[in-house]
């Protein structure tokens, strides 16, 4: 399938995913609020530039804002885990290894340690921005620091399931492709 | 000059990425300041048409909530009938005062139109819901919104030509003037954000005599609601060490989560309340100054 076309039938899935199921599971309790969303982001090809990935963490962002009505809320969190995947990926994986040999970021190709390290550290990115803006308006330092916990703990629980689940069939890169 | 482009050039994407973070921002915090965003308009809009469709399927799983409800209401109706009602005294005539009839218009106060919501989240500090009537059903910005049991919901805070959003009782900025039925003491309903069945009434006196159970209506007060519409029942009483009053948690008589049909109504007199007030605020000033 054209990438293009897969990353924005994989955009629409994820956002619905995310209005339709995650926000409307019934209340467990004040501290348990699944994201997985921003999963999307994090499945981007590599060879993707940064100025597209900023502007698509921005799209993806708002996206989400117009279903929830907390217009910037998300999309400022988005914009920053955009901004900052690259430097991640960089750090933790060598790059003759994978992107030389894989088209996007998966436990298949860069192993389940790396990949794991990769999503914790912008999963947990993503949650203090969004839960410091959230903070912002309203509620306790103390809750603020639990709900970052409990959040990133939920949504890298979320994240291992996709994984397990949906393993991604991935191409080989090739040097004629 | 050549410099500068150079810089700009250089870190194009830390720049980028400051702009789009800041736009993000300003546009939060326009928004938690104004309800308004830009293009939600047309992204209400948007939203709105797929809520819809995903709301089809959604109706199915509180059918039957839904039903004792309307039951419930349809029977507190039931007993309004003047069927119900004997007349004491055989000697008795009933008169009909013709001039109210005539001009009755003139003195509906509130006026209700039917709704359905089609979106609505619990989960988040703020909650909104979606509802399929807009501006072009004559929806206005500030009419409240209530539950087809008649529980108080929320109220208006925006609206696009088809849908509105309601800002819904769940919300850390929501405040509805309450009494308490039995004594009639004015409060403040507002929510902690901890759980969305409770809520908390604020700003009754200590010796006002509170137990369990005790019912609480919106009061004669607000402008946006009508009064004597249900919002909950007293769950806990507590009190604030700060301040001195009860701090009273009470037990929402809605299912945030469940809400289907609701009635949106409007109060006919808000624009003329509110003037009244303005200008009894200017005329003050004028005092002061004389």
């Amino acid at each position: 399938m054209n990438d293009l076309l897969k990353n924005i039938f994989r955009l629409v899935i994820f956002i619905l995913v995310q209005v339709y199921i995650l926000n409307k599971i019934p209340h467990l309790h004040r501290f348990i609020v699944p994201y997985l969303y921003y999963l999307f982001l994090l499945w981007l090809p590599f060879t993707m530039p940064r100025l597209t990935l900023l502007f698509v963490g921005f799209v993806t962002g708002l996206s989400l804002d117009y279903f929830t009505l907390t217009p910037g809320l998300h999309t400022a969190a988005c914009v920053l885990v955009a901004y900052a995947r690259p430097y991640i990926i960089n750090i933790l994986i060598a790059k003759e290894v994978t992107e030389f040999k894989y088209h996007e970021p998966s436990p298949r190709g860069m192993g389940w340690g790396p990949y794991m390290v990769y999503a914790f550290i912008l999963t947990f990115l993503h949650h203090t921005y969004l839960i410091l803006l959230q903070w912002l308006q309203f509620g306790t330092f103390l809750n603020f620091l639990i709900k970052i916990g409990a959040t990133t703990a939920i949504s890298m629980l979320l994240i291992l399931t996709v994984e397990l689940l949906f393993a991604r069939i991935l191409k080989y890169r090739t040097n004629t492709a | 000059m050549r410099n500068i482009f150079l810089f700009v050039q250089r870190y194009f994407v830390f720049l980028l990425f400051l702009v789009l973070q800041g736009f993000a921002l300003w546009m939060l915090f326009k928004y938690n300041r104004f309800h308004r965003a830009a293009f939600l308009g047309v992204a209400n809009e948007f939203t709105g048409s797929i809520n819809t469709q995903v709301d089809k399927v959604d109706d199915y799983f509180h059918l039957r909530e839904e039903n004792k409800r309307v039951h419930r209401m349809n029977d507190s109706l039931l007993n309004l009938l003047r069927v119900n009602f004997n007349v004491p005294d055989t000697g008795q005539r009933l008169f009909i005062d013709s001039v109210r009839i005539d001009s009755i218009t003139q003195y509906r106060r509130y006026l209700s139109r039917d709704a359905k919501v089609v979106y609505n989240s619990v989960n988040a500090e703020n909650n909104y819901l979606q509802l399929n009537r807009g501006a072009n059903h004559g929806i206005k910005d500030n009419m409240s919104v209530i539950n087809s049991d008649g529980g108080v919901v929320g109220f208006i805070i925006n609206v696009s030509p088809n849908f509105s959003q309601v800002l819904s009782l769940l919300h850390t900025k929501s405040r509805v003037p309450a009494v308490l039925k039995k004594t009639n003491t004015s409060g403040t309903i507002r929510w902690d954000a901890e759980d969305p069945r409770f809520l908390i009434l604020e700003g009754v006196s200590r010796d006002v005599d509170v137990k369990k159970g005790d019912t609480v209506l919106t009061s004669q007060y607000a402008y946006n609601y009508p009064p004597g519409y249900i919002i909950g029942r007293i769950a806990g009483v507590n009190t604030n060490k700060a301040t001195g009053f009860y701090e009273l948690k009470v037990r929402s008589v809605v299912n945030f989560s469940s809400v289907q049909q609701v009635f949106i109504i409007e109060n006919l007199q808000r624009t003329e309340q509110l003037q009244l007030e303005r200008d009894t605020e200017k005329k003050l000033e004028q005092e002061k100054r004389n």
